[in-house]
């Protein structure tokens, strides 16, 4: 099922929490939403639920207005941060509740319900702990069984609301990795939410970027990361240096270095900012050419596969590169020595953009 | 610990609690105190009740007065329980899961009862009902007698009581939060299926904490009581005023006799109280895991 997102806004108090939103969500996808906190992610997963009304604005599932219609009928599955599972039930009951309240002349018979429930058990890798409570498991066992509870009444579209954020690394990696392959195999249409950038970069197949309500960029992870839209997704996503200069008709002056900036022919004499992720910068003992920027070696810091450098700039600037670890073996970089960095790709912002 | 080379206290506890002599000079003083006001006078109840055997203590409990007071009683409990268990957990739900303007207005107004004396909560009612009332003269022609009469007693016994099952179950309920019932609505629940398949399995024992105490006070009350009961003898007397009567006229054996019943009453409350307390706990310490 498609959803279609229609200019919704919503303001608790006199926080807006989503000002004039627009979003197609197609079938079968399974889409993130990341943001920081309070970016109205997880107000909007909750609008498209029908847990929230949004205060002006409209839901279309298929193309059919839903935006009032009632939670129940939506047929959307919601999985919780928290699992909200019910915890004086057993896992099984946990799972059959959604079957087991239907209305009589459309509710399965017993053994249907308990084939579907153990059908849902193999899927979550569950089967021998139905008689369990929720009490009884671990924080990712409960997040698959609420997964399953949500599946058992064949949602149209799964809504997961920071579904690992209170689960440990590890655990949070294995589930996510679960997640987009069951995803693979069901194509239910699924929305979730998330302030990882790694985890959405890697489960999702479109993520939307979302700051103070509104949405930044959205695109597939490999548009969002490789071109930010705006200085704050740049951010956002990963860890980035700025450079700050002028930029002239398509020429951009920073830090001693002179870029091209073709996006910014048009722009005369202004402020701006140059954006470089840290792994897309190269550090050599003789500049090549005009492109480069002398700099000071601070720190070095190995971290796992990477060597993290921190060179200071004569503006007294850091700049934080990550080499990969043969590169900074073939270096053999001193502290206190002179470099010169060279920003492979630098993304330029006129000063207008703000974070 | 830093501290753990230079422990001067000598004692088994360590250096972070009180020295043993502390501990037990205040131990025992808490149960002598406990021991003086609770534990005698009550055992008392129960000693002056039996003075005169066991064929006495039944006979004054089987005395017709007294068997109407304990009937009053039963009645007045049986309605004013049901309604305040309802008023109870529909204003707890209100509060806990759904912000309404007012909502700090209605929290105080539940507590009102707590606040006010007993005798003015009866006083509120002769002045609404009362033959001098704002509406005594249409009640009395239309023959309906509310104060001196069962009404105005299970009247200001809902009063009184109102907020224990909701004061109970507000805490409760806020702390479970409203995310199981907001899985339930996605699952296609109604909101009756909701309530009793989801809410109410997760607040029984606050519920039955609330009732527990609703009831003791509700057969227990004396004072608003007193004010609307005009204390006609079989009639609009209930335990505890059927206790002052028999004591005003110096039947201390049948005085005993009948107050050993509120005596009882408090200790079944008690032991069911702290059972749901325990239960409620386990409760508690399940939801923190969530």
């Amino acid at each position: 099922m498609s959803i279609d997102i229609l200019g919704v806004s919503k303001n608790f108090g006199a926080f807006a929490a989503l000002s004039d939103v627009d979003l197609k969500v197609p079938t079968g996808e399974l889409v993130a939403l990341l943001g920081p906190s309070g970016s109205g992610k997880t107000t909007l997963l909750r609008i498209i639920a029908g847990l929230e009304s949004p205060d002006s604005g409209s839901i279309l599932f298929n193309g059919e207005e839903a935006t009032r219609r009632d939670v129940r009928e939506r047929q959307v599955g919601f999985v919780f941060q928290h699992y909200a599972l019910f915890r004086h039930m057993t896992v099984f009951d946990n799972i059959a509740f959604g079957l087991t309240v239907k209305p009589k002349k459309s509710r399965p018979g017993k053994a249907e319900i308990r084939d579907k429930v153990f059908t849902l058990l193999k899927l979550i890798q569950l089967e021998q702990l139905s008689d369990r409570y929720p009490a009884q498991l671990s924080g990712g066992q409960r997040q698959r069984v609420a997964l399953a509870r949500a599946l058992a009444v064949e949602p149209r579209v799964l809504l997961l609301d920071e579904p690992f954020g209170a689960l440990d690394a590890k655990v949070r990696l294995e589930l996510r990795r679960w997640l987009r392959r069951l995803h693979d195999e069901i194509h239910v249409t699924s929305v979730f939410v998330t302030h990882d950038q790694e985890e959405a970069l890697e489960v999702a197949d479109r993520i939307v970027v979302m700051n103070n309500g509104k949405i930044e960029q959205e695109g597939t992870p490999s548009e969002v990361y490789d071109s930010p839209a705006t200085p704050f997704v740049f951010d956002f996503l990963g860890n980035v240096n700025l450079f700050r200069g002028r930029v002239h008709e398509g020429r951009a002056q920073m830090g001693g270095m002179d870029l091209s900036a073709p996006e910014h022919a048009e722009t005369n004499n202004a402020p701006a900012v140059g954006y470089v992720r840290s792994h897309d910068i190269e550090i050599e003992r003789e500049p090549a050419d005009a492109n480069a920027v002398q700099a000071v070696v601070r720190y070095v810091l190995s971290v796992g596969p990477l060597v993290r450098v921190d060179l200071e700039m004569a503006s007294g600037e850091r700049i934080e590169v990550d080499l990969a670890r043969d590169v900074a073996d073939r270096l053999g970089l001193e502290v206190g020595e002179q470099v010169f960095a060279r920003p492979r790709k630098v993304r330029v912002f006129t000063d207008d953009y703000q974070i | 610990m830093v501290s753990t080379g230079i422990n001067t206290s000598g004692g088994k506890g360590g250096s972070v609690t009180e020295p043993a002599l502390v501990r037990y000079l205040l131990i025992s003083v808490a149960l002598a105190f406990l021991a003086l006001f609770l534990v005698l006078p009550l055992s008392a109840v129960f000693v002056q009740a039996l003075e005169k055997g066991w064929e006495a203590y039944l006979a004054a409990l089987k005395e017709p007065d007294t068997l109407a007071a304990i009937r009053l009683t039963l009645l007045t409990a049986l309605i004013c329980v049901p309604l305040n268990l309802f008023f109870g957990i529909v204003a707890a739900w209100a509060i806990a899961k759904f912000s309404f303007p007012g909502k700090s207005l209605l929290i105080t107004l539940i507590d009102l009862p707590f606040s006010v004396s007993p005798v003015v909560s009866g006083l509120i009612y002769v002045l609404i009902f009362g033959l001098q009332g704002w509406m005594g003269p249409w009640l009395q022609a239309h023959d309906i007698k509310i104060i001196f009469a069962v009404p105005g007693i299970v009247l200001a016994t809902i009063f009184v009581t109102f907020p224990f099952v909701a004061r109970e179950l507000i805490p409760l309920m806020e702390s479970q939060g409203r995310d199981q019932e907001e899985a339930a609505l996605t699952l296609g629940a109604s909101g009756l299926q909701t309530f009793f398949r989801v809410t109410f399995p997760n607040i029984k024992w606050g519920v039955l904490y609330g009732v527990i105490l609703c009831n003791a006070r509700a057969m227990g009350e004396f004072g608003a009581v007193s004010v609307v009961s005009g204390h006609v003898r079989g009639s609009t007397n209930t335990i505890p005023l059927q206790v002052e009567i028999l004591y005003n006229e110096y039947s201390y054996a049948a005085a005993f006799a009948v107050a050993s019943l509120l005596a009882l009453l408090a200790l079944v409350t008690l032991a069911l109280k702290t059972l749901a307390e325990w239960k409620i706990r386990q409760g508690l310490s399940a939801a923190k895991e969530r």
